[in-house]
């Protein structure tokens, strides 16, 4: 595959989400390339999170226009090229991390490489494999959680909250895990209210106001 | 990079409900157990007469197979919706509605099987004539889906809101008066000895049509209750 890389993985013009006719947030007007990381901005209840589920295509675009790689965004065309993380992690609480990683690889498949049991090596849960996740402390859960970005394919992250319950480790693994996912080409929109220490450049700042 | 294929996913989906089931064994012992109470109580109301249980066996084992699935039809997305397993499922790059079949599949192998292995047991308990045996276990492998089906719609429309299970009864009860009429009927045919295949054919055809679109309907149904 390859693409133009003048034309922005995704952009929004204008773009805001309403309830009950209200909007919740907007308009907002961003552009993400490939290779590049956007922190998303805004106190409490500024709809980071709704703009978050509204790019992963769980809400409707209220008003605007928003665009993947310069078509109108549908949900086929970013198919598979797109992992959400939100506050509810998607893990199976009865099942162990490592059956957690094959149901999602059953789903989006691997990248190439990869296996169940080098990424959760990676993000710290060795020995840990096989414990059911309701058993492991909730930063565990992130890290779980977070082992699946590496393991799946995928273009776009967007992480609301990754580095909540992680201690110092934690945090580190998550800003090395986005060097190396936009190092090789990819975007992520991250939401946080931690600090960011982000050394692959100053990232690009998206802010919410309401 | 590899790329899921359509039978993977479906097999780590229909995997990954059974293997749930079964670390939670105990959860499809209840309608087993809950069915049973139910017929046992009949005969306690009726008195123990040969000839009126006979004759109402085949309805009373209907009906509470089909009270007993709506017991555990509540749960079918509560938990995944709960954990945010079920964003994960729609967010994949896979067609959600068949997705969901399977996620419908499991629960049907995992609450309605059971129930279908004791019918028989309840049935011998009423004194149902053993030749009528076979249509019972017939309309039942063939209406138990159907209430699957329509109930994963009803459960995917109500899934925003808490305390759906009283709502879903509401509104799954009246659906499941034709699969009962025809259900009951092909029973009653076969016990006066007339041609049961009608009825039964109706609720084959009413199950293949339950099959191609009730998914179709749950997945835009869930799309929109993780819309609100």
């Amino acid at each position: 595959m390859t693409y133009d890389h003048a034309i922005p993985l995704l952009r929004a013009r204008g773009l805001s989400f309403l309830r009950a006719d209200e909007p919740v947030f907007g308009p907002l007007d961003f552009a993400l390339h490939a290779g590049e990381l956007a922190l998303v901005e805004g106190d409490n209840g500024s709809g980071k999170t709704t703009l978050l589920r509204l790019l992963a295509g769980l809400l409707h675009v209220g008003e605007g226009e928003l665009d993947w790689r310069g078509q109108p965004w549908n949900r086929d065309a970013c198919a598979g090229e797109m992992l959400f993380l939100g506050h509810q992690l998607g893990l199976k609480m009865d099942m162990s991390p490592r059956e957690n990683l094959h149901i999602a690889a059953g789903l989006h498949g691997t990248r190439e490489g990869r296996s169940a049991a080098s990424v959760l090596t990676e993000v710290g849960l060795a020995g840990y494999e096989d414990d059911p996740v309701r058993r492991l402390s909730a930063g565990q859960k992130k890290r779980a959680a977070l082992a699946r970005l590496l393991l799946l394919p995928a273009v776009l992250w967007l992480l609301d909250e990754p580095y909540a319950n992680l201690d110092r480790a934690g945090i580190a693994l998550v800003n090395r895990l986005l060097e190396m996912h936009v190092a090789a080409g990819g975007a992520a929109l991250v939401t946080s209210h931690g600090a960011v220490s982000f050394h692959g450049g100053e990232p690009k700042r998206i802010r919410m106001h309401a | 990079m590899s790329r899921a294929s359509l039978a993977v996913a479906c097999g780590a989906v229909l995997r990954r409900d059974l293997t749930l089931a079964w670390r939670r064994r105990g959860d499809i012992a209840m309608p087993v157990l809950y069915a049973l109470i139910v017929a046992t109580l009949f005969p306690f109301a009726l008195g123990p007469e040969d000839a009126l249980l006979q004759r109402i066996a085949g309805g009373i084992v209907l009906v509470t197979v089909l009270l007993a699935m709506l017991l555990a039809l509540d749960a079918m997305f509560r938990s995944d919706i709960e954990d945010g397993s079920l964003e994960q499922l729609v967010l994949a790059p896979q067609p959600l509605a068949l997705m969901l079949g399977m996620k419908i599949l499991a629960h049907w192998l995992t609450t309605a099987l059971p129930l279908i292995v004791i019918a028989p047991m309840l049935a011998g308990m009423l004194h149902l004539p053993v030749p009528v045996m076979g249509v019972l276990m017939l309309a039942l492998l063939l209406a138990t889906p159907m209430l699957g089906l329509l109930g994963a719609v009803l459960v995917a429309l109500t899934a925003g809101t808490r305390r759906s299970g009283m709502l879903l009864a509401l509104m799954l009860l009246p659906l499941c008066v034709p699969v009962v009429i025809f259900a009951a009927g092909a029973v009653a045919a076969a016990q006066q000895g007339l041609p049961w295949i009608a009825p039964i054919a109706w609720l084959g055809a009413a199950l293949a049509l339950a099959l191609v679109l009730a998914p179709l309907a749950c997945a835009a149904a869930l799309r929109i209750a993780l819309d609100a």
